[in-house]
């Protein structure tokens, strides 16, 4: 009995000033908690053994989730196809790097910038402008695309790198989380440097751009969440601008024949969000502390 | 005298241009960020509604049509009643649940201790940045013995023959619903997770001796008021998610996929906007499905204002 309340404690935070916890509450819990954490966990697990079995394996019947004879196989066959590309490899690897960096540097500097002003100057017009950010939150991009096809044909820009990029750069959740997170520092900070004589873009190079680390780091790494995916669809047409996801898809399309190498493009394509993700995964989760909508 | 003159000053800061000069600084830091904005978000939107009234071909110059495509939309489209309908079912089904699911999810993960914590947050938060790894699905629901859950079932004995999942009208929308569920728990679970790290102690504190008994009404009581703005913002994430699936039923029942079974007003809008260029009536859908997301946001945060009140 006691010892089981000792494990119980080792796996629940203690919480001296909280109410008790019943322990039928954490069995519930605990259950719950395997139950669906095994339906979220299993495909990820499936696409790290996947990437890992042998041909005869991928092929066997009946089929089994964990690898038996773990190899690198597939890694190799997909560095062979690799060397087949109509453009070589490192192009569209290249490729991505420009979009993501381009589009994630662009996109949290002039996303700063803007909150900046929006949370902590006065000024005629604010409130309108961040409620239609707000708004532009509650619609997908899928709705506007028409219509920034033709934009994009417009500026003429379509078939560059600024066809993903630009659009990127004004992606509403990364204004709003930023401005939101602005808004919890000190007006002291920014008085005192104004009483120095600082103005306003010096303020907030140098002290409101070190102080909102975390939120920066957040914003990039949603904004590289989006762009990673993108295999540059209808903007791209030219196959040396084509980006990294696009090479994959090809790959992957290639039918059973290339099963493995699919399997091995299948892990990387999961593999870097995730990674990034778990890097930085403290700072989002202070940026979300102020996430909420205010009414 | 002085005070004169002080009025005369407060007179003219109220003024608006003079309050826009004061603010030269604010406009030219905001101007890069809206600038792209209206260009590629507020005049989208403005020229989606207005195309919606035309029949425009990207070839010669738009026609005015005035209703035409709305009216073909409700009463000729049979197929676009059958999006609209697949839209409702999905947001109506993954929305809400989707929802519950982030709150339930991050309020168990609360629960726990420090790197359990973590690594509870990367495994439930994971499936919603994969990307095009969700495709893995298709391997689980291939359909003839090889797939994953043809073999599990028919090991159980569930089952006795092969299922062709993504062929057989009946399963499609219930499995891409599932699928959808695995991939939704995104940026608003992060911030239900984050929100509940910043409910102030004292509070529960302050609740135990008011007589709230058990974690259940502390939940109900304490710490879903005290939450509250980051519940509206999950809304607005899971909401807006659940009306734009697309992507998985393409990928995974195929567009068009059978009888239509997976078709969703994105899927339509794609059929028609970039496979059959009529793009007056795609923006006609387009524009249908832009008052769908907003007002169903706009009323649900119209409700959750309400939370505790």
């Amino acid at each position: 009995m006691a010892a089981s309340n000792k494990s119980w404690k080792y796996f629940f935070k203690p919480k001296p000033t909280k109410l008790n916890r019943s322990r039928a509450g954490n069995g519930l819990l605990f259950t719950l908690m395997i139950i669906f954490g095994l339906f979220m966990v299993l495909p990820l697990v499936m696409i790290v053994n996947n990437a890992l079995k042998p041909l005869d394996e991928l092929f066997q019947f009946p089929p089994k989730i964990f690898v038996r004879n773990p190899t690198l196989e597939n890694f190799t066959d997909l560095f062979v196809l690799m060397n087949d590309t109509w453009v070589p490899f490192s192009r569209y690897i290249l490729n991505t790097i420009i979009i993501t960096v381009g589009g994630t540097a662009g996109h949290v500097i002039i996303a700063s910038l803007a909150a900046y002003p929006l949370a902590k100057h006065n000024f005629p017009g604010k409130n309108i402008l961040f409620s239609m950010v707000i708004l532009s939150m509650m619609f997908s991009w899928t709705v506007t695309q028409i219509p920034n096809y033709m934009i994009i044909s417009w500026l003429h820009i379509n078939n560059t790198y600024l066809a993903l990029i630009l659009p990127a750069w004004q992606f509403g959740m990364g204004l709003y989380l930023m401005k939101q997170f602005m808004e919890q520092l000190p007006d002291s900070l920014m008085e005192s440097a104004r009483l120095d004589g600082a103005s306003e873009y010096k303020i907030f190079w140098t002290i409101v751009m070190p102080n909102v680390k975390p939120a920066w780091l957040t914003l990039a790494i949603f904004q590289f969440q989006q762009m990673w995916g993108n295999t540059g669809g209808m903007f791209l047409r030219d196959e040396e601008l084509k980006p990294l996801q696009y090479a994959l898809q090809q790959i992957t399309a290639g039918g059973t024949a290339r099963a493995g190498a699919s399997a091995a493009v299948t892990f990387i394509i999961a593999a870097i969000p995730i990674t990034f993700f778990l890097i930085c995964q403290s700072n989002i989760l202070e940026t979300m502390t102020t996430s909420g909508m205010k009414e | 005298m002085a005070s004169l003159e002080a009025l005369a000053v407060a007179e003219k800061q109220k003024k608006l241009s003079y309050r826009i000069k004061q603010n030269k600084a604010s406009y030219i830091m905001i101007a890069p960020y809206f600038i792209l904005f209206f260009l590629f978000t507020i005049a989208p939107v403005l020229i989606s509604i207005g195309l919606s009234f035309t029949y425009f071909n990207m070839l010669e110059a738009p026609t005015f049509v005035g209703w035409d495509n709305y009216i073909r939309l409700i009463l000729e489209d049979d197929i676009f009643l059958i999006a609209l309908k697949n839209t409702l079912l999905f947001a109506v089904i993954t929305g809400p649940i989707s929802y519950f699911l982030c709150l339930l999810f991050a309020w168990i993960i609360n629960e726990f201790s420090g790197k359990l914590r973590a690594l509870l947050t990367l495994v439930f938060y994971a499936p919603s940045i994969v990307g095009n790894a969700y495709l893995v699905w298709n391997i689980i629901l291939t359909g003839d013995r090889y797939g994953y859950l043809n073999g599990i079932l028919l090991k159980l004995d569930i089952i006795n023959e092969a299922k062709l999942w993504m062929q057989t009208e009946k399963y499609i929308l219930p499995i891409l619903i599932i699928v959808q569920l695995w991939l939704s728990l995104g940026t608003g679970f992060l911030a239900f997770i984050a929100g509940l790290q910043t409910v102030d102690r004292s509070l529960y504190e302050a609740a135990a001796l008011d007589g709230v008994k058990n974690r259940w009404q502390e939940l109900w009581y304490v710490t879903l008021p005290a939450m509250k703005p980051q519940l509206m913002f999950g809304a607005v994430m899971q909401i807006t998610q659940s009306f734009a699936v697309a992507d998985i039923s393409i990928n995974l029942a195929g567009n068009p996929s059978i009888n239509y079974a997976g078709a969703t007003v994105v899927t339509h809008l794609l059929d028609y906007g970039s496979t059959r260029f009529e793009m007056g009536y795609a923006s006609a859908i387009a524009t249908v499905l832009f008052l769908l997301m907003v007002g169903t946001n706009k009323f649900v945060q119209k409700i959750l204002r309400r939370v505790g009140e």
